[in-house]
């Protein structure tokens, strides 16, 4: 399916690296983000950040492996507490926001397929949960809603196929559309590039479009963007915890241009294992806590 | 005495009642520790039973109770462990299942019983199983039946995939403290069918099988409960059938069955994946020109070298009947044919 070519975002004069993206008058603040701070196991790991995300824009969250972006992507959607700072979403302090039916969250693939087969139909029916109440069954509205997410995201043949019998790339469009399933209108994506092929990042690149069309908030995380790059109206970079660039989108390659580093102090050297990136070291032990186990 | 007679006789009843509840509730409660990949979930949790046995006997109440209550201890430990645990808490598991089983052992000998009072809780006596114990067999497998029928959407969501359920504001810690508790609930529920050692088979064996078949939960959770009833009766019934003279006992006999029935689908299920990998669609390539699926015939367009007819060894036409895999390929179908992969094009195969 060829990728819809969407005008970039709205004319906002460019903002300097590093500059605080603020919202215009009369867009409503979906995400916000103030001052904040997240700890793994006691060390700081992300430090200082202000994010805010207005209705219908499209973020991409951009770094290196460790820079924290998928740790920010979890902040926001309340799986990764807050050692300091206020996250509102909606407008509605995190800690008295209650409509998640609001929000859909596509986390990183390996979740798709589990020790009993599950058709496609009904991953994507769990999407639903967020519009169900206890003990009743699948409505029409519901049905509706199944069948037109796996439409958007092009999998409406292979609804009744076993998850595990797809492709990365296929299981990663499933997810979406569990996630749309739920009609929300803010979407948190967990790098859906990552491992996908070719063709399947095309096929993402068109779902997602249609989301933006439709007028949905779309926040994703990307190690590169891909087929991603026309739809993306702002890109935020980050950079050892840190955001370095809030601004209009940048290609791949620029990404990682050592200008947009400088905008903290530098201890690169420090770090033995850059690659990795641990943010607290593993202490083995069979009744111990996993420092990777503290959210909510 | 005749088959008839043996089935009136009213300690079978009670078996036959209590095989039925036994083999439609441990099933259920084993979908979901597979799906969570705890399988030996509830081999752990019939250790632990063990003391809450011993501890009835010692105490001179009922048995079945103090399983249940130690059982529904342990699997709430067991559940906190698992949450706030390292990657190897199943070490932690370990040490909670081998204390439970000394403890219960232990706890027999103080209490001066004999090792085969405790054995037939080990491995099961369906056939002295008495009138109050088949209404508390009944009553728990209902719940646990209802319960986990009735709430399969959320548990599905919360096994399938915690974080999504987090965010979508599932209570993840109450729905996998239910799963732990229903666990117990059937294990000690099965534990006077098949017994606290071969517990785990009946809610788990049941599954494995169904899902060598299967392709969506649904089926797989109506299968294995299905599936678990018959080896349950089946058991029963053959251990009840064997010539006089020779002992069988109902516990293994139904392990053994649903083992046969496991062994029975097991090739059925190595064929059929087989069969769905060779014919999943190949991908297709999204910048080739005009949106073709690959390159052109040369026919039509000089085309790059790996794109050839190929007539010579195709003695016959390719269809749905002729033999070879079919496999999609974007608008059309290509034949598998000794390596190659061949797409029909006007009177000749085209190589894809």
């Amino acid at each position: 399916m060829p990728v819809t070519p969407t005008s970039p975002a709205a004319p906002t004069p460019a903002p300097e690296p590093g500059a605080d993206h603020t919202v215009g008058p009369g867009l409503e603040a979906v995400v916000r983000l103030v001052d904040g701070a997240v700890a793994i196991a006691g060390r700081p790991v992300l430090r200082g950040i202000d994010l805010t995300v207005s209705r219908g824009d499209f973020v991409a969250l951009m770094g290196a492996n460790g820079s924290g972006k998928s740790t920010l992507v979890r902040a926001l959607t309340g799986l990764r507490p807050l050692t300091t700072g206020s996250l509102e979403l909606f407008g509605h302090r995190l800690e008295h926001f209650d409509e998640w039916r609001r929000v859909g969250f596509v986390p990183q693939r390996t979740g798709a397929a589990s020790g009993v087969p599950a058709s496609v139909w009904e991953v994507v029916a769990s999407g639903r949960l967020t519009r169900r109440r206890l003990l009743r069954p699948l409505g029409r509205a519901d049905r509706r809603a199944v069948a037109d997410a796996l439409e958007v995201v092009g999998l409406a043949d292979r609804a009744r196929d076993g998850v595990s019998q797809l492709s990365g790339g296929q299981q990663q469009r499933v997810l979406i559309a569990r996630a749309l399933a739920g009609e929300p209108e803010l979407f948190f994506l967990d790098e859906p590039t990552a491992g996908v092929d070719l063709p399947n990042q095309h096929a993402l690149a068109a779902s997602l479009a249609r989301l933006k069309e439709r007028g949905a908030t779309v926040v994703l995380v990307a190690h590169e963007l891909g087929p991603l790059a026309p739809l993306v109206d702002r890109a935020v970079v980050m950079r050892d915890g840190r955001v370095v660039y809030d601004g209009t989108p940048l290609a791949d390659h620029e990404v990682h241009q050592p200008w947009l580093g400088e905008a903290h102090s530098h201890h690169h050297a420090t770090h033995r294992d850059r690659a990795r990136h641990d943010h607290a070291p593993h202490v083995a032990s069979p009744l111990g806590t996993h420092p990777e186990e503290h959210h909510r | 005495m005749s088959t008839l007679e043996l089935f009136s006789l009213p300690f079978m009843q009670r078996a036959l009642i209590a095989a039925v509840f036994v083999g439609l509730a441990a099933p259920v409660v084993g979908t979901y520790l597979v799906q969570r990949r705890l399988a030996l979930m509830g081999d752990g949790l019939g250790h632990v039973a063990v003391t809450g046995v011993a501890l009835g006997l010692l105490t001179g109440t009922s048995p079945t109770w103090t399983a249940v209550v130690v059982a529904v201890l342990g699997a709430v430990l067991i559940e906190v462990i698992r949450e706030r645990g390292h990657t190897n808490g199943d070490v932690a598991l370990a040490l909670l299942f081998y204390g439970g089983l000394a403890g219960g052992v232990l706890l027999t000998g103080l209490g001066g019983q004999s090792a085969s009072r405790l054995q037939t809780f080990l491995f099961g006596s369906i056939t002295t199983i008495s009138v109050a114990d088949v209404v508390t067999t009944m009553v728990l497998a209902a719940v646990v039946v209802i319960l986990g029928v009735g709430l399969s959407p959320q548990l599905f969501a919360v096994a399938q995939d915690q974080e999504f359920a987090r965010v979508a504001g599932l209570n993840v810690r109450a729905y996998n403290l239910l799963v732990a508790v229903m666990a117990a609930v059937s294990v000690t529920v099965a534990m006077r069918t098949v017994g606290l050692l071969l517990v785990s088979a009946l809610m788990v064996v049941p599954v494995a099988t169904s899902q060598q078949l299967t392709r969506s939960f649904r089926t797989t959770l109506v299968a294995a409960m299905a599936l678990g009833t018959v080896a349950s009766l089946g058991g029963l019934v053959i251990s009840a059938l064997v010539p006089a003279g020779t002992s069988v006992s109902p516990g293994p006999t139904i392990v053994l069955l649903a083992l046969a029935g496991f062994v029975a689908t097991w090739p059925v299920g190595v064929w059929l994946r087989h069969r769905e990998q060779l014919r999943a669609p190949f991908p297709v390539d999204p910048d080739a020109p005009d949106g073709a699926v690959a390159p052109l015939c040369p026919e039509v367009v000089p085309g790059p070298a790996d794109h050839r007819h190929d007539e010579e060894h195709v003695d016959h036409d390719h269809g749905p009947d002729c033999g070879h895999v079919a496999v999609p390929h974007g608008d059309h179908v290509d034949y598998v044919h000794d390596g190659h992969r061949h797409a029909p094009h006007g009177r000749h195969y085209d190589e894809h």
